[in-house]
């Protein structure tokens, strides 16, 4: 079986906006962020159907590099969020208005 | 692909060239050891030797301006005028910034080795980012700059009490975090449709794709160019504040700590827009629509310059807090700058204009550091432990008090406004006549008209210092310790040599081509 590389392309597109979607709806802190690794991973899949159509072991090796800031961002993400939790008892973004103006 | 790396592929990579931006590297991790093993009472070396890296960077970007051979690792690294000048400046925003910090960390009781570690890396991080080359490059340097910066954003969390700035801190952090997660995915799925499109991630790659895409009939790929660009410019955007993507950048920069504001407001952006620059001008500036008509993303960039020109300038006229107020003139100077990339799209047509944007731009670049890193001096002299003496009202008869800072203020609010005699000028006269030159005259006109809009709020600081409050009633400048007073006063000669010896400046950009 062979599936074209137009239809890993338009399910990585489906997969980016459902995660777009998500950052810009979701108010859990959490969901949030997990929102953001999903546009990352529609990106990493594009790039792998892309370096299959091209032959070519360049886009293979950014979706390593892609992988490994993602979980640096976590570990940060998650820190900040811990940090916010312990003084608020929330993580919903919607509480974060200390600055106005 | 993967042969054996023998000692002659590794100079076959050209490391020498990119050496300022991997010593820097090295030194921020000895730096990060050295820390740990340093015992309490020496910890004041820390800093110290923050300070001797950078130094030793500067000097090794010094003896590279010129390479011979100026590309690295296969062509993913640039070391050519362009990256050198702008690493001098990101160097000189570090140092600065390292100044500020000192006094600042210890009367907050945030004084953490870490704190100059990061600061370190993210210096790092632009550094690689102005040289890079290639997507995956740029991707990887803009992720240096970004999460040390989400950390420094948050770093009066350390401080261990639960007052209102240590809050503020921590959700400027988070905020920070969220917005540039979200737009470094823009980036990478812009990345991934222009290597979709083109088959490579080299922006001298891409370009020679995009000609023959241009050239040829390939529906779908000149989509994938387009979508990408767009994507790209979106994920950029977010980077260095331009409207419509500016939303944090208030937030983000009155909660964090002052220093690490004047860091970000100015190394931020000088990774984003080298980057936004040469992605444009190396790899993209052909992509047109049709022969003859400029770039196919000049419209847009126009539309994002005038609106972060005039929305960043309006609402700047509202702010009480002198920090805010500071973050709204950071997104109006991106609208300035942004002039430069829109006129980068006429190069098609007329020559040589790529060249004057990219010159004026990095003048742009100096002064606006020298005077950012001077008003935020300034506004970190003034400010309280508790985080509070920032508001316009705080500056009131600061010239009674300490008439040193409020002259030195003073002539950085003119030179933010762009009077002659000051950086601020230079930047503005250069980009505005590459915008000119580039055809843009109704952008150049928003940005001029903008400017006297500007110049509202800035004066109203100065009639604050100057001409108001009595005798004896001003702000006692808390902060205004040596190391702070010595950044008010190195970024004050900064702004008047750039202002004044015009021909130094212009003769050291001549030398930068991106074409």
């Amino acid at each position: 079986m062979n599936v074209p590389v137009e239809a890993f392309v338009i399910l990585s597109m489906v997969l980016f906006t459902l995660g777009a979607m998500g950052v810009m709806l979701r108010k859990n802190a959490i969901l949030v962020f997990m929102s953001v690794e999903l546009m990352l991973n529609a990106a990493n899949l594009a790039l792998v159907a892309f370096a299959k159509q091209w032959n070519d072991i360049g886009g293979h090796t950014f979706v390593f590099f892609v992988m490994t800031v993602a979980a640096a961002e976590v570990a940060i993400g998650l820190a900040l969020i811990v940090a916010i939790f312990r003084h608020k008892q929330s993580i919903n973004i919607d509480d974060l208005h200390q600055m106005e103006g | 692909m993967f042969e054996t790396p023998t000692l002659d592929t590794l100079i076959g990579y050209n490391l020498n060239v990119a050496l300022p931006a991997i010593a820097l590297a090295l030194g921020t991790m000895i730096l990060l050891l050295v820390d740990l093993f340093l015992p309490d009472e020496r910890k004041h070396w820390t800093p110290i030797l923050a300070l001797a890296g950078l130094s030793a960077s500067f000097v090794m970007t010094l003896f590279n301006l010129n390479p011979a051979e100026t590309e690295a690792f296969g062509g993913m690294f640039v070391a050519d005028g362009f990256t050198g000048f702008l690493n001098m400046v990101v160097l000189a925003t570090a140092f600065l910034t390292v100044l500020l910090s000192t006094d600042y960390l210890r009367r907050t009781n945030t004084q953490h080795g870490e704190y100059y570690t990061l600061l370190l890396m993210s210096t790092t991080g632009t550094m690689f980012m102005i040289g890079a080359n290639d997507l995956v490059v740029i991707f990887v340097a803009l992720e240096l700059l970004s999460i040390p910066l989400y950390v420094l954003a948050a770093f009066r969390v350390t401080d261990g009490t639960r007052q209102a700035w240590v809050l503020r801190s921590e959700e400027s952090g988070i905020k920070y975090f969220i917005l540039g997660a979200f737009s470094s995915a823009f980036f990478v799925y812009g990345a991934a449709l222009l290597y979709g499109a083109t088959g490579t991630t080299n922006l001298e790659g891409i370009f020679a794709a995009v000609q023959a895409i241009v050239a040829g009939s390939d529906a779908s790929a000149k989509f994938l160019l387009l979508a990408g660009t767009a994507l790209a410019l979106v994920g950029l955007g977010f980077k260095v504040a331009v409207v419509p993507f500016h939303t944090w950048t208030p937030d983000v920069y009155e909660g964090a700590p002052t220093p690490v504001t004047a860091f970000m407001s100015v190394a931020a952006k000088i990774g984003g827009f080298a980057s936004l620059m040469r992605l444009m001008v190396v790899g993209l500036s052909v992509l047109t629509l049709a022969q003859g008509l400029p770039a196919a993303w000049q419209q847009v960039v126009q539309v994002i310059a005038a609106l972060t020109l005039i929305l960043g300038n309006l609402v700047a006229v509202a702010q009480t807090s002198v920090k805010r107020l500071l973050a709204y003139s950071s997104i109006a100077h991106a609208g300035y700058l942004m002039m430069a990339v829109a006129a980068v799209g006429s190069e098609a047509f007329v020559p040589g204009v790529a060249n004057a944007a990219a010159q004026g731009m990095l003048v742009y670049l100096l002064a606006y550091m020298f005077t950012n890193m001077g008003a935020f001096a300034v506004v970190t002299a003034l400010e309280k432990d508790d985080g509070t003496g920032v508001n316009l009202d705080d500056f009131i008869g600061l010239y009674n008090t300490r008439p040193g800072l409020a002259v030195a203020m003073g002539i950085f609010a003119l030179s933010l406004i762009g009077i002659p005699l000051t950086g601020g000028f230079m930047g503005k006269w250069l980009v505005f006549g590459a915008t000119v030159q580039a055809g843009l005259i109704p952008l150049a006109v928003i940005g001029v008209l903008t400017s006297v809009i500007s110049a509202f709020y800035y004066v109203r600081l100065i009639v604050n210092m100057f001409l108001l409050g009595d005798k004896d009633s001003g702000n006692a400048a808390v902060g205004g310790s040596l190391p702070v007073r010595a950044t008010v006063y190195a970024s004050l000669a900064g702004v008047l040599v750039v202002g004044i010896a015009v021909p130094l400046v212009t003769g050291l950009v001549n030398l930068v081509r991106l074409i």
